[in-house]
């Protein structure tokens, strides 16, 4: 049986992820404890709020330096796949430097925050298997990775194109919400697991 | 790439019993909370918004039970209001499941406290709920579930809830309210020039072209509608075939 983990440290929301993968058929722990994390066999970094208190509470349990030198697969999600990144432009914080590009604010030419379901195009990848090359997956966010190396599938916001999930080695992130997209997002959560 | 028209059912539940009324008054009940949430929430609905109406310190407590429940049967995005005035309350209840909350009465009385949500919690998280109806020629603002005027002109009080950090505006036309009459949709169209955050327009669904109007005409982002769903008069996968065939874009 996988050991699946969700980094608990008081950033959000863990009830619809914890949800979905218990319904998925799995058991789930959720903890801030670097010991568990580390025998996890998918680590899930969720994250919702705001970037440079997110990074505090990080800090303030060692997590910071943890998650960069896990080895299983680690899937950020929203924040958490903002704050694998080099720095954020939100409260102009440091990120865990896990991708090296910086993550920056939607200017304010249109709606913002970008809230809502937004159709992704796929590359074909282990994480988007079963999943249409254009599919509609839930945002609710109001900073932004730009397209980079690194970037596996692409949305649209106000006319701006930015990373929806990004894979780097074991690290992966996604900027929707899988837990909040309906079976896509429920089919992207198994292709992590079955990774 | 831009952004689905959503097409939101509400659950307006009052003693664990989703009910339904007309111009706020008058509720009858329409069915059970799990099993139409599970319905909506298979049958394609972009999102569930879940108002607690009875909004008593008893119902305080069973909210929560019937919040996690909702969220243990659902994988859309799924907001929650009725009676919620601090930031325990939010706590409490995303915890339970819920994604985003609603203020309306408590944001009337204590503007700040969408400032202090949005700061916490993220403007992602913090909808304003405003119920309105026209008085003497201007929109006035109610509170107490439409029973009191709050002093508040429409637009004014939206222009201020977006400075004080609401991520969303769900606008309630209380004289549309039930009566299946289309959406207050000038109203609509004027609240989306005036705001730069997503405008949820609810009140007087009856049919699938009050829809189109209020996201053609209106250019509202998202439509709410409560009976009209729960009865069956309008199915959500019939709707959306309907507009996506308007060309509307909808997920």
């Amino acid at each position: 049986m996988q050991q699946i983990t969700i980094i608990q440290y008081g950033a959000g929301n863990l009830f619809s992820v914890a949800n979905l993968i218990r319904r998925l058929g799995y058991t789930v722990t959720c903890t801030e404890n670097p010991d568990i994390l580390r025998q996890a066999d998918k680590v899930i970094f969720p994250g919702v709020g705001q970037a440079a208190s997110a990074m505090q509470r990080l800090q303030a349990n060692g997590l910071d330096t943890l998650i960069p030198r896990l080895e299983m697969p680690v899937l950020g999600i929203c924040l958490g796949m903002q704050l694998l990144c080099n720095r954020s432009e939100e409260g102009n914080v440091k990120g865990l430097g896990i991708f090296p590009a910086d993550v920056v604010k939607f200017p304010a030419t249109g709606k913002i925050p970008h809230m809502g379901w937004n159709q992704v195009s796929f590359q074909d990848s282990l994480l988007s298997r079963g999943i249409e090359e254009q599919e509609w997956m839930y945002f609710a966010h109001s900073y932004y990775l730009p397209p980079n190396d690194y970037t596996t599938a692409i949305c649209t916001c106000n006319q701006i194109p930015f990373s929806a999930v990004i894979h780097k080695d074991n690290f992966w992130g996604c900027q929707f919400h899988p837990e909040k997209s309906a079976e896509a997002g429920q089919q992207l959560i198994q292709n992590f697991l079955n990774l | 790439m831009t952004l689905a028209k959503r097409i939101i059912p509400c659950l307006d539940v009052k003693d664990g019993m989703v009910v339904k009324g007309e111009q706020f008054r008058n509720l009858q009940i329409s069915g059970s909370i799990v099993e139409l949430a599970e319905r909506y929430s298979r049958e394609g609905a972009d999102e569930l918004v879940f108002l607690d109406i009875s909004a008593s310190l008893e119902s305080r407590r069973t909210r929560l039970e019937w919040v996690e429940e909702v969220a243990r049967h659902i994988q859309i995005p799924f907001t929650v209001g009725g009676g919620i005035s601090s930031e325990k309350d939010v706590e409490a209840l995303l915890a339970r499941g819920a994604d985003k909350i609603s203020v309306n009465t408590s944001a009337l009385q204590h503007p700040s406290l969408i400032t202090r949500l949005a700061g916490l919690f993220g403007s992602q998280c913090v909808v304003a709920a405003i119920d309105a109806r026209p008085d003497n020629g201007q929109w006035e603002v109610y509170s107490h579930g439409g029973h009191l005027p709050a002093g508040k002109e429409l637009y004014s009080w939206a222009k201020e809830v977006e400075d004080l950090g609401a991520g969303e505006i769900l606008f309630t036309a209380i004289n549309r309210d039930g009566t299946c009459q289309g959406f207050a949709t000038e109203a609509i169209a004027r609240l989306t020039d005036i705001v730069n955050i997503p405008v949820i327009a609810s009140g007087g669904a009856g049919c699938k072209e009050d829809f189109l109007e209020v996201f053609t005409r209106g250019r509202a982002d998202a439509a709410l509608a409560a009976g009209t769903f729960h009865s069956g008069k309008i199915r959500v996968p019939e709707l959306k075939t309907y507009l996506r065939q308007e060309h509307i874009n909808i997920r």
